[in-house]
Formats: structure tokens, C-alpha cells, sequence
């Protein structure tokens, strides 16, 4: 995919199995926050921006509530990894593996993000 | 009507006679102890035990007895409860008082006739208040202070009859007895028979200094003065005193405190020794000339030919007389007269040799009579500390008392210095040896606290307590207590972290403080210039992002932040419900809460909420708030809603944020016949005063308007009742799972008068709780507890007053409503959306099925791969 050579606009695209699907612009993310997305198969992923400009994306689906809630958590760094805590039930997620910093035999999807 | 009330019959034990019978006779103070001490030791399983108690209820503090006149009801009082009694199968009666015993038969006679034959018979019946025998001493409306029926006789008289009193006896008690006077709205008077105040526990330069404080309260004392005779009036009641100087006192009301004699007649009469000036003979383990019947506590004439006025000598002859009987050892022998005392606001102390009684001793004295504060310490040959006497400024006791009987590390002098004359403000308890006690209510030493920490590893103040006890009598020795066991812990290598969190070393309170006199309206900068070292330039956390965000939007307008939330940084900061200015609920929709001051509401506002609950389907409940909650929006339906509910005149009701949520109200004057004030008026006035005020927690408010107190304002942050004069302010009251009742705080307040306590009150919990501390749990924590608030808020003790009152000041200035600014905001609409990539779309997840006529959320949906676990951090964990 060629970039619009004319704009400055920036596009955060999400890694699906043999593609990449374009979110949204960068402008639309808070550093800080996270925004929810819809996925063709219907699933849902968070996709977080930091202070630092990096991006992550997770399933947007908290495991112990089932609500698809985890793009609304705060998120934060504990000994240099960042996470996501679950607004419901502040469960704490690694944004890079998945994985639950509070029960280790829970782990949720990673996705790929780029900016284009 | 029988007097005799059995609070419980003894379990089996009570109905077997071969069982061996205990039978104390008093429930006071001490009676309560030696309970617990039998307890403790298991003799109450072993044992019978019979208490007679004379007094209508059971045991209860007679050392705080004057703080029924602040607000704390008897029941609050209490020392003891039905399940103490209970479970430990003591059989209680209530108003029922022993008459005779009978030593060869080993029985004794209670008053309903009730015979009781004891094995061990301990007495523990107090004191009774001397009244000199002066004529018309029984005249109506003369009382004397001792226990909650002669409180309530006193109250009762006063608020019929009385504009004047006056007290006789100037000692510990006159005092007290003198501020419940002045509290009750009379003039009062003291008159004392000896040169100065309080002449057991002060010397010359104290009792000066103390008079001249007391005076500029407003008090007339009258010193070196003797009372001769009551005047009555036609009525027989009162209507002034004589004065040895042959001049008459008018006034309303006498009550006696000139001292106390030990209740010894029933020992007497059956033949045990007691002393020449009263008091029941005791040995070293408390035992009377008869091996079988023991005496504790203010009734005793200790083995040192001393008869104790003080709790805790007398809790420690419970223990040794309880020890004794379980047949260890144990010995009192006579017990330190250390006593701190807070009388009419003024701190006195005295402790060891106070009045310099050993040979070759010398003083060192500090007196300044601008602030009324006198310190005198007695310095033995070789340098070691004897004593002193400290008033107006004691808060050096604890320190000082610990090192009585050694040679301090630094010069006396440095000792008695005010702090901000170069003195240090209290020397460490790391000088002093093992042996120092350091509570003396339960005889706890230091190297006992050290062993709590080192041995049984406890790792904080609370559970020092728990462990050794100390700290849980008088409370005087909490000060230097927190201090030894940080210190101990720090030295055993247990950091004692306060840091808000991984990220930031500092508490809350400091990066209150960072923020307001540096001015800093930003995480980040707060962050990258005083987080800890590994958190710097990182992300924050989720617990201190919040806690941060709070601090910012209480301070915003004086730190020049931006009054609205969403702005900017702070928007990345708040937690989901602030993020979206709704609360959300367990399926990922969100609940309305719109602002109703007051619980006052037109119909047409009603009809409004329920037009729009009815159009976008919510589920509609009244809330324990006094007003309506509409459930199960989903986040692109929040905009939509808030613009007709803005559109109608509402505004948002902070349910989402640890802001002030309600201000409940009754209905008041307007239309209760009840009424004495406009509850309504008040309740919507406050309301709007704090709305969106961001805080530690959130805040709860209630007006009543009369002591009926249908609003429930005593289980609220800051509560008022209507007064015939004004209003009384209550706070730290709490609902929830520790319910709490609120203290009485200030009474008879204007409007003016309210609020502006009101704003300093929470400007300075604000200021200095924690993260998610309810004023009630803050008012618990921190050190000198109501008494330091009042002494802040009302006195203005810190100088803080003025600020306080300006902070709160640009807080109402600046105070613009959220909802409103946010639906004008296209930018800030962009975010309530489900998905970023499909704005239209709703969030399938997000689903309801019916029930009673409304919607609830549709769980299947929510329960697919769902796992089953708890709340982590949520609100009310911390
Ligand atoms: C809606 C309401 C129940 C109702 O249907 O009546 C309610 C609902 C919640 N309460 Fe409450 N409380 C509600 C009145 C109360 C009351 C009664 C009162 O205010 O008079 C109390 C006891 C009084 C008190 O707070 O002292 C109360 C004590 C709590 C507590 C315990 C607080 C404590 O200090 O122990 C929590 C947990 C917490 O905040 O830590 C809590 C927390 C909550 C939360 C926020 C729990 C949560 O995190 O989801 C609930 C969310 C409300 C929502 O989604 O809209 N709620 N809650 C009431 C809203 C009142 C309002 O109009 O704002
Ligand atoms: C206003 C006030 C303030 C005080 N402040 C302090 C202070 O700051 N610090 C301090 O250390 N001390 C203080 N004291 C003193 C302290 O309260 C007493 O030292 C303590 O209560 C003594 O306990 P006790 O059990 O020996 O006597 P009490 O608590 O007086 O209990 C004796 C009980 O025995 C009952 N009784 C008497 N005769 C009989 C009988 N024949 N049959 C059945 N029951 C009987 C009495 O009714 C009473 O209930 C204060 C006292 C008062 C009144
Ligand atoms: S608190 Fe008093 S004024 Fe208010 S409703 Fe109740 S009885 Fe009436
Ligand atoms: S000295 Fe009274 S509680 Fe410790």
C-alpha cells in the first residue's frame, strides 16, 4: 500500500493473517489511552498509543468479565513492560504478550500494529 | 419495677455448685479489666463468675465521660458489649449493688436480696465524689461528676433552668467539669480552695499559666477561695454560693469536685482492714487482710500506702489480682503518676517527681506567659531526668516520660525549648534503653515494641498495637509509639514504603503539596521530575494516573490547569468512568446519574428523565442518593442523551467521578412540623457549592432539618442538623461495609459560619488524605485525630485557614459543568464511539433482555470463554 504522498497523515493499520487492515489516523489516539476496533470477523481488539509514540494491540475482550472492555483500562509501565488494567476489574495485561500479570494461566491475543 | 436487669445467665458452669465462684462487686473501669484479665487467663471457662454492678449499665470510660458533651452518646462509651459477656458466661446484673458480705459464710447480700456465696471475692467499687459539708450542700440543683446518670442530671438542669454555674474544687476534675459547664452555654465559675489550679499536678509557675489560659476562655476563677454555704431560693433551688471571703456568688447551679474518697463502707463493715484515711488495705498481689477477697483499683490502699486516683494503676492491680488468682505470679507494688491530660483545650501533664520532692534536686524551667505555656523539668545530682511538669505545650511527654529515671542524650534545656527556638521538635526513641516503658497503661516497654517487630514481625503500627497492646488505653503514647516502630523497622530492614506507588516514592499528601507550591498542572512533569528513578520518563500506572488527575482537578484553577477534566493530558489520566463521564457497568454499558441538589425535583425534570430513559430504552432505579440513575447506554449513546438532559437544565452528578456525589435532605421548616430550619434551602446551597469538587474519594453530604435527622447526615463526609440556633456540622460519618457515625464537630452555626468551616474541613482533607480515603478512615489515620482537625479547621492552629477558604474560593469560581462542555466539543464527542474503524457500529457484545417490564443485561452473551475471578483493585478495596 503506497501512502498518500501529498498529506502528512499517518495511518495505524492492524495485522490480520495475511493482511493489514487500516484503523484509523493517528490523531485519533490519545497517548495514554487506548480506542477499541472491529475486526471483519467480528472479534474486537484494543490498540493503545504511549508516551513514547509506541502502539500495541490486544483483544478487546476482558477474560473475566466478558465484556469487550480492555481499550477503556489505564495503561502503564511496571519494570519497563507496559500494560493495560481492566476497568472493570483492574486485572493487568502485558501489551506485548498478552499475557495477565495477576494470573498467570490467563493470556489474551497480541495483534501486530504498524503506522503508515 | 425490679432494678435487677441480668444481661445473661451463665452457661452450664453458672448452675453447677461445686463450680469455684468468682463474684466481683463493681463494673467500673477496673471491675471491666480484671473481666478481661480472667478472660484472657481462661478462668472464666474454669470459673463462675458473678459481677454485681451498681449503675444502670455496664462498664464504661469514665476517663472520657466528659466527651458525652461533644456528641459521643453512652452507648459509644461503653467498655464492654453483650458478646464479651456472653461468650465468656458472665452473669451481669445490672443496677443491683452488693449490700453486705458475710466473711464466715463467704456471702454476699445484693440489694434485690439476691445471696451469692464466693470463693474469691474481688471489690472493685471505685470512688464516690467528696462533698464538703457545707449548708444547703443537697439543694436542688446541686450535682456532683462521676458517672453518665449525674451527666444527664446536669445536662437536663442546665438546659431548663440554669444560665449560671459555678464549680467547687479547681483539681483535674473541677476542670473538666468546668469546660461540660461553659459547653452547656453557662457562665461559668471556678472556685478553689488552695492558691492555685490544679494543685496535686502543677506547681506555682503551671498553675499561673494555666489560669491565665483559662481565664482568657473566658472562665472566672476564683483561687484561695472556700465556698460556705449554699443559698437557696424560695423553691429550695439553688440560687448562689457563699464565699469565705464573706461575698456572695450568684448562680444557677453548683456542681462538687472537691475530690474523691475511696468507696471502702462494704469492707468496713465486715471487718477488713482499711487505712487511716480511707482505702481498702491491700497487699503486693492486691489481697485484703482476708486471703480470700481481693481489692483493685480506686477503692485499694495500695502496699505503698497509696490509694490511686488514675486508670492505669488500676488496670494493673486487675492484672495481678487476676494473675494471683490463676495462681501466677504477679505484684503491684505501687505505679508511676504520670498523667497527660487535655482539660478546657489546654494540654497538662505531669510525670516521676514532678514537685522535686528528691533531695539535692534542681529544676530547669521554660515559661512563656503569651502563649500560656509552662515547662518545668527536675533534674537529679548526676544529670538523670526526675520528672516534670508540662502546660500549655506537652507534646514532649511521651519522650520525656520514657527517659524519667536516665540521663537524656542532649542538654534538659534542649529538652523544654519550643521548636522553633533551635530546640529539637522531640528527640528520637532510639535513645532510650529497652527498659523505658513507653505505654503505661498496659506496662509495655520499649524492648517489648522492639521484640513485636523483630520477633513476632510485625510490619506496622496497627499490628504492634495489636500485638502488645500498647497504645490502646489513654492513646497518649501513640506519638512516640509510630516513631519507635518505623525506626525499628527501618533498622531490621523492612522499608517501610509509603510511596503512592511503584512509580512515585512520595504519598499523596507530598505530591499534593508538590503540585500546589510548585504550581505543577502536569503528570508528566511530576512524573519525570520527582517519580523513583526507574519510573521516570515511563508511563505512570493505573493507580497513581488517577491519584494525579484528582490532585490536578482539585488544585486546577490555583495551579493554572484546566478546570475540565477531558482537557488535554487529563484526559489520558482518569479512570474509564471520569474518561467517559459515566459510570460503567458490568457488561460494557454505562450508567447516567444527572445532578438533583438537594433531592429537590420539578415534575417537569421528572418528566424529562423518564421521556429520555423511555426513548433510549434504559432501566430506570432511584438511587440510595435521592435521585435517579438510568442504566445501559451504550458510549455513543451518552452524547446524545446528555444533550436533551443538559437541554432540560441538568447537569452531570459526578456519580462517575471521587467527587462530591449527593447532598441528601429531609424535607424541613418548609412543611414537617418538625422543622427548625430550611434543610432543603441548605441542603441544595451545598450542594451546588462543591458539585464537581474532585477529592481522595467521594463525598457525601445530608442536611436534617431537626434532630430528628431523617436525612441520615451522621452517616455522612460532613453532615448538618438543623439547631434552633443554626446548624451543627458533623463529619467523618461513612455508610458502606465499616459504617462509621460522624462526630459533632461545631454547633450553633450560621450559614456563614457552616460553609466556611465546611470549606476548610474538606480543602484540608483534600490536602492531606490518602488515595481512596473516606474522610472517616482519614479522621482514624491521622495523628491527633479530630482533635487536630478541629484545632486546624476551627483555630486555624496551622495558619492555613485563609488558603484553605481561597482554594475552595477558585474551585466555586471555576466550577463549569462537564457535560455541557463536552457536547459542545466535537473533538471530545470523536471519543464515544464503540470502534474507531466503524463509528455507527454498536458494540455487539452489549446486549439486554427483558425483565420486570425494563432491561437488564444479557449475561449469556458476556459468560462465552468468560473466567470466573475477583475484583482486584476495584474502589473498595482500598
Ligand atoms: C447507584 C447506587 C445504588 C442504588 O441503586 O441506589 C450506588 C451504586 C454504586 N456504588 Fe454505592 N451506590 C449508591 C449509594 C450508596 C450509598 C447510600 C448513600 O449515598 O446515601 C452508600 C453508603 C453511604 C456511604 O458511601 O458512606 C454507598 C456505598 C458505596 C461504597 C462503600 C463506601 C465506603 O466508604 O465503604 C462503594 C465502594 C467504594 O466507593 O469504594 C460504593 C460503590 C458504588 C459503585 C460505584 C460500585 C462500582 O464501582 O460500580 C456503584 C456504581 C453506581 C453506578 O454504576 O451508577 N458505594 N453507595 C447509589 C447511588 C447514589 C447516588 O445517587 O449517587
Ligand atoms: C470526669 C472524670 C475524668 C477522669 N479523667 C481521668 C484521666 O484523664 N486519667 C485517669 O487516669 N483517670 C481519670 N479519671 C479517674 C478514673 O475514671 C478512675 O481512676 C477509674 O474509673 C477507676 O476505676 P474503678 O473501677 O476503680 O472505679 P469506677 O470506675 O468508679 O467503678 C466503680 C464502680 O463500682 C460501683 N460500685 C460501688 N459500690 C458498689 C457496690 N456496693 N455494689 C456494686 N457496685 C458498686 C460504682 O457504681 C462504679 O460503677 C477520671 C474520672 C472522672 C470522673
Ligand atoms: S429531620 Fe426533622 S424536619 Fe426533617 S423531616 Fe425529619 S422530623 Fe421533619
Ligand atoms: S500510655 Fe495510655 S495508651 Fe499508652
Amino acid at each position: 500500500m503506497t501512502p498518500a504522498p501529498e498529506t502528512t497523515t499517518l495511518t495505524v493499520q492492524l495485522r490480520l493473517t495475511d493482511s493489514w487492515l487500516a484503523l484509523c489516523d493517528l490523531s485519533a489516539l490519545t497517548p495514554g489511552r487506548g480506542v477499541a476496533a472491529l475486526l471483519p470477523d467480528g472479534g474486537q481488539a484494543a490498540v493503545f498509543l504511549d508516551r513514547a509514540g509506541r502502539m500495541y494491540a490486544i483483544d478487546n475482550r476482558d477474560p473475566f468479565s466478558g465484556a469487550a472492555v480492555l481499550s477503556r483500562g489505564l495503561i502503564g509501565s511496571h519494570q519497563g513492560r507496559p500494560f493495560v488494567a481492566s476497568p472493570l476489574l483492574k486485572q493487568r495485561f502485558d501489551l506485548e504478550s498478552g499475557r495477565c500479570l495477576d494470573d498467570e494461566t490467563v493470556r489474551v491475543t497480541t495483534y501486530e500494529v504498524r503506522i503508515t | 419495677m425490679s432494678t435487677d436487669t441480668t444481661m445473661t445467665t451463665a452457661a452450664a458452669n453458672a448452675t453447677d455448685g461445686s463450680a469455684h465462684t468468682i463474684v466481683l462487686v463493681g463494673h467500673g473501669m477496673v471491675g471491666q479489666r480484671f473481666l478481661e484479665a480472667l478472660a484472657e487467663r481462661g478462668l472464666t471457662t474454669t470459673h463462675r463468675v458473678v459481677v454485681l454492678c451498681e449503675e444502670p449499665r455496664p462498664a464504661y470510660d469514665r476517663v472520657r465521660l466528659t466527651s458525652y458533651f461533644s456528641g459521643r452518646t453512652p452507648e459509644e462509651l461503653s467498655l464492654t458489649d453483650a458478646e464479651f459477656i456472653t461468650t465468656h458466661g458472665i452473669e451481669l446484673h445490672l443496677g443491683d449493688p452488693a449490700e453486705a458480705i458475710d466473711r464466715e459464710a463467704r456471702q454476699v447480700t445484693a440489694r434485690s436480696g439476691l445471696v451469692l456465696t464466693y470463693d474469691t471475692l474481688v471489690l472493685a467499687t471505685g470512688s464516690y465524689p467528696f462533698v464538703p459539708p457545707v449548708p444547703g450542700k443537697d439543694a436542688e440543683g446541686c450535682f456532683v461528676y462521676r458517672t453518665i446518670e449525674d451527666l444527664l442530671a446536669i445536662e437536663k438542669y442546665a438546659k431548663a433552668r440554669a444560665t449560671t454555674g459555678a464549680v467547687v474544687g479547681g483539681g483535674l476534675l473541677g476542670l473538666e467539669a468546668a469546660g461540660a459547664l461553659k459547653g452547656l452555654g453557662l457562665t461559668t465559675h471556678i472556685v478553689e480552695f488552695a492558691p492555685r489550679l490544679m494543685p496535686v499536678q502543677v506547681d506555682e509557675g503551671g498553675g499561673a499559666a494555666l489560669l491565665r489560659t483559662i481565664q482568657d476562655m473566658g472562665l472566672s476563677v476564683h483561687t484561695g477561695t472556700g465556698t460556705q454555704e449554699i443559698v437557696t431560693g424560695g423553691d429550695g433551688a439553688v440560687t448562689g454560693m457563699r464565699l469565705s471571703d464573706g461575698s456572695e456568688l450568684p448562680t444557677d447551679l453548683v456542681v462538687f469536685s472537691a475530690g474523691v474518697r475511696p468507696r471502702d463502707q462494704l469492707a468496713r463493715d465486715t471487718g477488713l482492714t482499711v487505712g487511716e484515711r480511707g482505702g481498702i488495705t491491700v497487699d503486693d498481689q492486691c489481697r485484703t487482710s482476708d486471703p480470700q477477697v481481693f481489692a483493685i483499683g480506686e477503692c485499694a490502699l495500695a502496699s505503698d500506702g497509696r490509694v490511686y486516683g488514675l486508670v492505669a494503676p488500676g488496670y494493673e492491680m486487675a492484672e495481678t489480682a487476676a494473675a494471683t488468682i490463676a495462681a501466677d505470679e504477679a505484684s503491684f507494688t505501687g505505679a508511676d503518676l504520670s498523667t497527660k491530660l487535655k482539660l478546657l483545650g489546654v494540654d497538662v501533664a505531669s510525670f516521676g517527681d514532678a514537685h522535686g520532692a528528691t533531695a539535692d534536686c534542681l529544676d530547669v524551667v521554660y515559661s512563656d506567659s503569651r502563649s500560656g505555656t509552662y515547662k518545668k523539668l527536675v533534674i537529679g545530682r548526676g544529670g538523670e531526668l526526675l520528672g516534670g511538669i508540662l502546660v500549655g505545650d506537652a507534646e514532649a511527654y511521651g519522650t520525656l516520660r520514657a527517659f524519667t529515671g536516665s540521663v537524656p542524650p542532649i542538654a534538659p534545656e534542649q529538652l523544654v525549648l519550643p521548636a522553633d527556638a533551635g530546640a529539637p521538635v522531640a528527640l528520637g526513641p532510639s535513645a532510650l534503653p529497652d527498659s523505658a516503658v513507653i505505654c503505661s497503661c498496659h506496662n509495655v516497654t520499649k524492648g517489648t515494641i522492639r521484640g513485636a517487630v523483630t520477633e513476632h514481625s510485625c510490619t506496622t503500627v496497627p499490628e504492634v498495637k495489636k500485638c502488645t497492646k500498647a497504645g490502646t488505653g489513654c492513646g497518649s503514647c501513640v506519638k512516640v509509639l509510630d516513631r519507635l516502630v518505623n525506626e525499628e523497622l527501618s533498622a531490621s530492614g523492612v522499608e517501610v514504603d509509603h510511596g503512592l506507588c511503584g512509580c512515585f516514592s512520595q504519598t499523596r499528601e507530598e505530591l499534593y503539596e508538590i503540585a500546589l507550591a510548585l504550581r505543577i498542572p502536569s503528570f508528566q512533569v511530576l512524573l519525570d521530575r520527582y517519580g523513583r528513578e526507574g519510573a521516570r520518563g515511563g508511563e505512570g500506572c493505573e493507580v497513581c494516573k488517577p491519584a494525579v488527575a484528582s490532585i490536578i482537578a482539585s488544585l486546577a484553577p490555583t495551579i493554572g490547569a484546566s478546570g475540565y477534566v477531558l482537557d488535554g493530558e487529563q484526559a489520558a489520566l482518569q479512570d474509564t468512568n471520569d474518561h467517559f463521564l459515566a459510570n460503567l457497568q458490568k457488561n460494557g454499558s454505562y450508567s447516567i446519574v444527572p445532578r438533583v441538589p438537594g433531592g429537590e425535583i420539578t415534575p417537569e425534570k421528572l418528566i424529562v428523565i423518564g421521556e429520555v430513559a423511555r426513548d433510549f430504552g434504559l432501566y430506570t432505579k432511584i438511587t440510595g442518593g435521592q435521585r435517579i440513575d438510568l442504566f445501559g447506554a451504550r458510549v455513543e449513546q451518552l452524547p446524545l442523551i446528555w444533550a436533551r438532559l443538559v437541554d432540560a437544565g441538568f447537569e452531570s452528578g459526578h456519580a462517575y467521578g471521587k467527587a462530591l456525589r449527593t447532598v441528601k435532605s429531609c424535607v424541613g421548616r418548609t412543611w414537617c412540623r418538625y422543622g427548625v430550619q430550611d434543610s432543603v434551602r441548605m441542603a441544595i446551597d451545598l450542594e451546588l457549592r462543591y458539585r464537581g469538587l474532585r477529592s481522595p474519594h467521594k463525598l457525601k453530604s445530608a442536611v436534617s432539618g431537626c434532630a430528628r435527622e431523617c436525612a441520615e447526615a451522621q452517616s455522612k463526609d460532613f453532615g448538618v442538623i438543623a439547631t434552633a440556633g443554626g446548624w451543627n456540622l458533623y463529619v467523618g460519618g461513612n455508610g458502606g461495609a465499616t459504617p462509621r457515625h460522624a462526630d459533632l464537630f461545631a454547633q450553633d452555626l450560621s450559614d456563614a459560619e457552616l460553609v466556611r468551616l465546611i470549606d476548610r474541613f474538606l480543602m484540608f482533607y483534600i490536602r492531606t488524605a490518602d488515595r481512596l480515603e473516606r474522610t472517616s478512615t482519614w479522621l482514624e489515620r491521622i495523628p491527633g485525630g479530630l482533635d487536630h482537625v478541629r484545632e486546624v479547621v476551627v483555630e486555624d492552629s496551622l495558619g492555613i485557614c485563609e488558603e484553605l477558604e481561597s482554594l475552595m474560593a477558585a474551585h466555586v469560581a471555576a466550577y463549569r459543568d462537564e457535560w455541557a462542555e463536552t457536547i459542545n466539543d466535537p473533538e471530545k464527542l470523536a471519543r464515544f464511539v464503540s470502534f474507531v474503524n466503524a463509528p455507527d457500529t454498536p458494540d455487539p457484545v452489549v446486549g439486554f433482555v427483558p425483565e420486570r417490564d425494563q432491561i437488564k443485561p444479557d449475561l449469556p452473551l458476556l459468560s462465552i470463554g468468560r473466567r470466573p475471578s475477583q475484583a482486584l483493585e476495584g474502589s473498595a478495596q482500598r
